[in-house]
């Protein structure tokens, strides 16, 4: 093909923050969101430690109401949106081509728009601190409170930012069904995949079908805010109640977007350090599904009490009860899996252990919440907040962590330390118990969720108190991972390429691995397939090692010669700088500059996909690198 | 033109797990999700219907010959994106500019209508600011007409690079014109559902209306 010249030639090279920059390498990419989702770990830890000083003691002094609210929204949102999400998503762009026997996603220049779509929106979304004020109206943001009357500037940074965050979430989506779908290696058919395909692939089935509707939703506000509508205004005639339908369509698919992928981390956790097959691995699979499917069905028992009448409630009641069944499932087989294993207690096991301990607590007062009279008593009390705390910290963030130390070692070539690891983990359990476990007892006598502060005759005073110090605990445990991270990057003890004789296919390949991943595509017999290949070359090492074409053979670094990888772009920035510019531009003020500066956007993400869709496949006509 | 050589290149696909190419499902899967997206906003309208408390209502503005004029443009654009399509797939690059300048055509035809429309609604005093009927009928439709406006773009972008790169109407390369095409048609099927929902199944005039 002939070359372009100019401004279409490819970038090349890996080196250097520009070979960061226009990396399109899904390992590169996975490492940019687990970096980026940390940083708002972070960040949003020490919101919550600001909420949770407020609250230490009756009549706090600490933040103002409205600083709270804020505090409280941007906690809310950034966990959800720029930690869980983006935390799964690294473990995807890390893990599922390596696992699948794919050299990279299909798509790999919309995997970096992904990430710098993400980049940018979390960024937007942070710059209402410096602009007006950050949003004050909840992360579920209900109409009306979220109109203009009632609510200031936050909320169109808070609008345009999950916007811009949800294009990025739909994209990657995209690209991980796409992926899964069609680029698995010769024999690994769909009950072969290990089980942290299939829940990224469920949860990127969720993730199409769940965003349009949020996207709907927050188009609707904006409109209301921008442009003068009347969509959720009552005093048009308005029902503000659609809101709440629209964000709970979106939003209990959501968490199930935010379980999914750490119930398929335990599922490789959990039977790689226990010597044994995944007990049920059918069944297993079949329970995600389902447990995607009647996501879809029980958005309203968030709104109980709204009023929608007996019939809805008892419809509601009965899915939400149902989809106990499926996630029960799941707790019985990982337990099986457990059942006379020849365990080894690592960090990431503990982890995986800590996972199915505080998640059956929080199923559990998911089940309770089921009942309509009792969630009648416990609406908006700190009931529900210890409830998805325990779901979605207990939970979603107990098994990132449990993939952390499990893949980290393919990732970096280095292991983390196990000892600081364990340390590590005590002190989260114990913070996050000393934290979330008297929100129960706080939600039952009363105490309603998102007060500012509440007097000392309430009696609250003591287990708020305690709740504090478990905050500070949970800290103390992220500081122990950082140091641990930080420690083990330049003198963690050399991994090799397979730490945990593991079963699936990224362990078969050198950590870290070449940007190619596989010299050669692996063929796949079976479920667990280096497991299975392993075995083999044990029982026959000569004759297999040649016919089978397992992976890591000694040959590997030769073959690499060769191997065709797509060539580094910067386009992918460019779009994303386009499409965040376009969403900021909404937000300046004077009608005028906010026509330029969305048009300007506008047109440098029009410029970036026509760059996009013209450049050469390749930086050059040898082979990149 | 150059069916020899193309159609010995054709053979040559890229593997995938199932057989269909990856921006081919890629197409599917974001047309799945545009289902959500459209499902959603004409829910709002079914929901906002009958709630407006000032007018204009919808029987006094909808002209429904108008609109069946602008849904047959859309059902004709999709026979010509069909022609489009096959004469690419038969090597004839040239019916295959003229089909697909032609599907443009009659969605900028389309779009013109939906201009007119829009502008005669805001002579007799219907704006998205107006009442609920407003809002949520210019914002489904006007989302509608995005989408068309982005399929014009696409099919006119088409004819425009195949005039300095060829190869990409090639026969092999058929797949650039099947996937603008897969857009196109669900653009279309929405407007039969919006046309049907919205314009030909009006409720009742509202009481106090």
């Amino acid at each position: 093909m002939a070359m372009i010249t100019g401004v279409l030639r490819r970038p090349t090279g890996y080196a250097g923050v520009w070979g960061w920059v226009t990396t399109v390498d899904h390992k590169r990419i996975g490492v940019l969101y687990g970096v980026s989702a940390f940083v708002f770990l972070l960040v949003g830890g020490i919101e919550a430690l600001l909420l949770r000083l407020q609250l230490a003691s009756p009549n706090g002094t600490v933040l103002s109401a409205e600083a709270y609210n804020q505090l409280m929204t941007m906690h809310g949102t950034t966990m959800i949106f720029l930690v869980v999400m983006p935390l799964s998503a690294a473990f995807f762009n890390v893990v599922i081509p390596l696992m699948i026997g794919a050299r990279d996603v299909a798509f790999p220049r919309l995997n970096a728009l992904s990430y710098w779509v993400f980049l940018f929106g979390a960024l937007l979304l942070h710059m209402s601190f410096l602009v007006g004020g950050p949003p004050d109206a909840g992360w579920f943001g209900y109409a009306n409170l979220t109109e203009r009357p009632f609510s200031g500037s936050g909320v169109d940074f808070w609008v345009l930012g999950l916007q811009v965050l949800g294009i990025s979430s739909m994209a990657a989506a995209f690209n991980f069904l796409v992926t899964i779908i069609n680029m698995r290696a010769p024999g690994m058919t769909l009950m072969r995949m290990p089980l942290f395909v299939w829940m990224t692939l469920v949860t990127s089935f969720l993730l199409v079908t769940a965003f349009p509707v949020l996207t709907v939703g927050m188009l609707l506000l904006l409109f209301d805010r921008l442009f003068g509508t009347h969509f959720y205004a009552p005093v048009a005639g308005a029902d503000p109640i659609l809101w709440q339908h629209f964000f709970w369509l979106f939003g209990h698919p959501e968490v199930y977007i935010l379980i999914l992928p750490a119930m398929g981390i335990v599922s490789e956790v959990l039977p790689t350090f226990a010597r044994k097959p995944l007990f049920g691995y059918n069944v297993v699979v079949y329970s995600g599904i389902v447990i995607g499917f009647l996501g879809w069905m029980v958005w309203s028992h968030h709104m109980f009490t709204v009023g929608l009448g007996p019939v809805a409630n008892a419809i509601f009641a009965s899915t939400t009860m149902l989809i106990a069944i499926p996630t029960g499932v799941k707790i019985f087989n990982w337990i099986a899996t457990l059942w006379g294993g020849a365990l080894q207690m690592k960090a990431s096991l503990y982890f995986a252990l800590g996972f199915i301990a505080m998640f059956i607590i929080g199923g559990l007062s998911g089940v309770m919440h089921a009942s309509v009279p009792v969630d009648t008593q416990q609406q908006d009390t700190y009931f529900v907040v210890a409830h998805f705390h325990y779901v979605l910290f207990g939970g979603s963030i107990f098994g990132l962590f449990a993939g952390i130390y499990y893949w980290f070692p393919k990732i970096t070539g280095r292991l983390l330390h196990e000892g600081l690891g364990k340390l590590q983990f005590w002190l989260m359990l114990i913070g996050f118990n000393l934290t979330f476990g008297p929100m129960h007892f706080l939600g039952v006598a009363g105490m309603p969720r998102r007060i500012y502060t509440y007097g000392a005759e309430s009696g609250w005073g003591f287990w708020n108190a305690v709740e504090t110090v478990g905050a500070f605990i949970i800290a103390v445990s992220l500081l122990a991972f950082l140091a641990n991270f930080f420690r083990s990057l330049r003198q963690g003890e050399e991994a090799g390429s397979d730490p945990w004789d593991g079963r699936t296919l990224e362990w078969s390949i050198p950590s870290p691995p070449p940007h190619y991943n596989f010299a050669t595509i692996p063929t796949v017999h079976s479920r667990d397939a280096w497991w299975e290949e392993k075995q083999r070359r044990r029982a026959a090492p000569a004759a297999v090692a040649g016919a089978s074409n397992g992976g890591a053979q000694p040959s590997q670094e030769e073959a690499g010669h060769g191997i065709h990888m797509p060539s580094p772009s910067y386009w992918p920035l460019v779009v994303a700088f386009g499409v965040a510019l376009l969403a900021g531009g909404l937000l300046v003020n004077p009608l005028l500059a906010k026509v330029a500066v969305a048009m300007a956007g506008g047109l440098i993400a029009v410029i970036g996909i026509f760059g996009w869709s013209l450049e050469p496949a390749a930086a050059s006509p040898t082979h990149g690198q | 033109m150059q069916q020899a050589g193309a159609l010995g290149h054709s053979a040559e696909a890229e593997h995938t797990s199932t057989g269909l190419n990856h921006r081919k499902l890629l197409m599917w899967a974001f047309l799945a999700s545009d289902c959500l997206f459209f499902g959603s906003l004409i829910a709002t309208y079914l929901v906002n219907r009958g709630r407006s408390l000032v007018g204009p209502y919808p029987h006094e503005v909808f002209s429904i010959p108008l609109t069946s004029y602008s849904a047959f443009l859309l059902l004709m654009s999709s026979l010509t994106m069909v022609l489009a399509l096959a004469a690419v797939q038969r090597g004839n690059a040239k019916w295959g500019r003229v089909w697909l300048l032609a599907t443009a055509l009659l969605g900028i035809h389309f779009l013109a209508n939906q201009g007119y429309e829009f502008n005669q609604f805001a002579h007799e005093g219907l704006t998205p600011r107006t009442n609920l009927f407003g809002a949520s009928f210019f914002t489904l439709t006007g989302f509608h007409g995005a989408h068309v406006t982005l399929g014009v773009f696409w099919l006119t972008s088409i004819v425009v690079i195949s005039l300095f790169r060829p190869h990409t109407i090639s026969p092999k390369n058929s797949l650039n014109v099947e996937i603008a095409g897969l857009y196109w048609h669900f653009v279309d099927i929405v407007w039969i559902a919006i046309f049907t929902l919205v314009y030909l199944l009006q409720p009742a005039p509202p009481v106090g209306g």
